[in-house]
């Protein structure tokens, strides 16, 4: 029996780098494919030794894309290694930090990684389908993500210093300076405008599904669990609340237990094959305890947003579902959109908060606890920083679980749907592979992130025999 | 002392300034800015960094501004391709001798080392770097140190001891193998002569001795030393 592969390396529009390897039978259908994750970066060891209060610095260079997220679960990591609970404006501050990274890492995926698949078509030319042939042909929208994007970027720096890597700002026990008037105005200012690109991008998405349903049917659409944060009342959380889990049908697996139990509920899997970890849900075992995390696994969640308009537009979402978890990978992106306007939502709440001008934004205290356990909702999923310190504060071990990890297993079912679908003889189509490597793009992936690498990537299509023989090539 | 008035030329400029001041302060009296890193006002010159390297005529060799006392007639050149070259080499070697990663540093931004490698366009390090990997003392009730970003310019040994009057810091061993102790090379909670001052974090240049959980920007504060000593005079 002849074993082939094609290996689609690197994937492209993703943040990181990975390969795709499809392995076919002997009649040329696809057997299975594998999601492979092709760099080594580290983080877990070479933290070790460090102050603890350096984590959150350091950590959060694992990602250009996200790192407010790794500041905030480090953080909350650290509080926890010096007892204390920061200040109620400091919470706040870092909640709207937070908004701004879910912002502006959402549209990045929606408008400049996912939105040439959408709108120029998933076999348009690859040299055009990209956020340059977007600007060309769609200006307007494109012109609208970039100015959003901005926007999330803008609260960001406003509250934090910097747009990237604004890791001087935060700190265990609270922040280290508050937010003036004058940028809490500018922010204020900028929301109507960005609350307006927001309706007009989800208006334009519903009225574009029509057309997409084969997309919907068969881009990773199948049952698996879902984790997310919570609050206490089961609505839509990102910075702190519990950890649910709810099952294919919907019901509850784990209801609202406390984020630092996360080893009870998670366990973590290798493979020979791929540098990113599988965590896995214990109670199933591995590897069928495939959950997903991320905008899809929150809103399937989460009772309501507790904001009005995400509100109404998380109700017309979940009739997809019919009753049930809506389980297309494809319904990221409306998920993603529908957050984006959650976040503007809070992040109006946030500013026009009495609090969150005030200069009590830190409380200060040295090493109580050699523990500490950080979760927040990453914009692709739940983050969770762990870290174990000596008595003087330095770190003697780190686990890290990164949003995309959880969906590791999930990746790998959804790209094995498409390439069945999708992958039928040895001859390549560009046309066909993008769409396997769209199916990873709809999850939005961040390897930097998962591989505790940035760089530019030119697309490599190997099919190769199990003898070595290569029977075709394509580059791009 | 003899106040006999030198004269000389800095960059073609006429200084005239009192026998027994250096090049460096010769320099600052017209406006002559000549890089330190190892020099603190207030302290006894150490010329251990060769940031300050100057030319002086009829000489190939080059003299540290900062410990080379001035001398009638000598003619100074402060800035020349030749020092250029030699400060960016002297940068580089700092930067390779430990661990010096400025993004996630505690001084990134308030570092003197960082300033001046900026100030040079040193984008690169051209030596094998050691990537040092020393343990970091934390045990200090509030006072850190961090090995690995020390540059040994002695700033806090010659505080703790001409300014605290205690001398708990000093040097162990030569070369590559040269550290700052305590004591007798205790851990800092150990080290029963200090007296947690603070004088070293506020004048080390780099990230390497801080304050546990307090802005770097609020810790450092190098011209202190220069005040206490004018200060003292007043009282003498």
């Amino acid at each position: 029996m002849v074993d082939n592969k094609i290996l689609i390396l690197p994937v492209t529009r993703i943040e990181g780098h990975a390969q795709i390897t499809i392995y076919l039978n002997d009649d040329d259908t696809v057997k299975e494919a594998h999601f492979k994750v092709t760099d080594f970066r580290g983080f877990e060891k070479f933290t070790e030794g460090r102050p603890f209060y350096e984590m959150p610095s350091i950590t959060s260079r694992a990602c250009g894309i996200c790192p407010v997220s790794h500041l905030l679960a480090s953080a909350k990591a650290c509080d926890q290694i010096v007892g204390i609970d920061p200040p109620k404006t400091a919470v706040k501050l870092r909640r709207l930090i937070h908004m701004g990274q879910m912002i502006q890492s959402h549209a990045l995926n929606f408008f400049h990684l996912s939105s040439p698949d959408l709108l120029l078509g998933f076999d348009s030319n690859p040299t055009q389908r990209n956020i340059f042939g977007l600007i060309e042909r769609e200006p307007e929208l494109a012109m609208r993500g970039i100015r959003l994007r901005k926007f999330g970027q803008d609260i960001i720096e406003k509250v934090a210093g910097k747009k990237i890597h604004s890791s001087e700002w935060i700190q265990p026990g609270g922040a280290k300076w508050p937010l003036t008037q004058e940028r809490a105005t500018y922010l204020r200012d900028s929301l109507p405008k960005a609350l307006d690109a927001t309706q007009k991008t989800l208006n334009m998405y519903k009225q574009m599904l029509d057309g997409l349903q084969e997309e919907v049917t068969n881009f990773g659409n199948f049952p698996t669990y879902y984790m997310g944060l919570v609050t206490p009342n089961g609505n839509l959380e990102h910075y702190d609340g519990q950890l649910r889990i709810i099952d294919p049908n919907g019901a509850p697996a784990i209801e609202c237990i406390e984020p630092t139990k996360y080893p009870d509920i998670i366990g973590e899997a290798i493979e020979p094959w791929s540098y990113m970890k599988f965590p896995y849900f214990r109670n199933i075992g591995y590897p069928n305890g495939v959950y997903r995390v991320g905008p899809l696994a929150r809103l399937n969640i989460a009772s309501h947003c507790g904001t009005p308009l995400a509100d109404e537009a998380l109700g017309e979402f979940k009739k997809i579902g019919k009753n049930s978890p809506v389980q297309s990978t494809f319904h990221y992106h409306y998920a993603r959109l529908i957050e984006i306007l959650f976040c503007i939502e809070n992040t109006k709440r946030l500013l026009t908060d009495p609090d969150i001008q005030s200069e009590h934004i830190s409380a200060k205290a040295f090493v109580n606890n050699t523990e500490g356990i950080g979760i927040a909702e990453a914009p692709r999923g739940t983050l969770i920083h762990h870290y174990k310190v000596d008595p003087q504060g330095m770190v003697t071990w780190n686990n890290m679980i990164i949003a995309t990890e959880h969906n590791n297993l999930a990746y790998n079912m959804a790209i094995t749907q498409v390439a069945k679908k999708y992958v039928k003889k040895r001859e390549l189509h560009e046309g066909m592979l993008n769409r396997v490597e769209a199916v990873i793009r709809a999850f939005d992936p961040c390897l930097s992130c998962a591989t505790h690498a940035i760089g530019h990537m030119p697309i490599d299509i190997q099919l190769v025999a199990t003898d070595g023989t290569l029977l075709d090539h394509k580059t791009r | 002392m003899n106040t006999h008035p030198m004269k000389l030329k800095i960059d073609g400029v006429d200084v005239e300034c009192s026998e027994g001041s250096t090049i460096l302060t010769a320099a600052k009296t017209v406006g002559i800015n000549i890089p330190t890193l190892c020099y603190l006002e207030g302290l006894t010159p150490y010329g251990g960094c060769r940031l300050c390297l100057v030319e002086v005529s009829g000489t190939n060799k080059l003299f540290p501004a900062c410990a080379t006392p001035v001398a009638s007639g000598m003619e100074v050149t402060t800035q020349s391709p030749k020092l250029h070259e030699y400060r960016k080499m002297v940068l580089q070697t700092l930067l390779a001798e430990r661990t010096h990663i400025c993004s996630v540093c505690i001084a990134n931004d308030h570092c003197e080392l960082q300033t001046q490698t900026n100030q040079y366009g040193v984008d690169h390090v051209f030596y094998e770097r050691n990537w040092s990997c020393n343990e970091i003392d934390s045990t200090h009730d509030f006072l850190v140190i961090d090995r690995n970003r020390c540059i040994l310019c002695t700033r806090c040994v010659r505080a703790c001891d001409e300014i605290e009057g205690v001398h708990t810091l000093d040097l162990k061993f030569h070369g590559k193998n040269t550290d700052v102790i305590m004591d007798q090379d205790e851990l800092w909670s150990k080290a029963c002569s200090c007296t947690s001052c603070r004088k070293c974090a506020k004048v080390c240049p780099v990230g390497a001795i801080y304050v546990e959980g307090e802005n770097i920007e609020y810790t450092k504060d190098p011209q202190v030393i220069a005040f206490i000593v004018e200060r003292r005079k007043c009282l003498k």
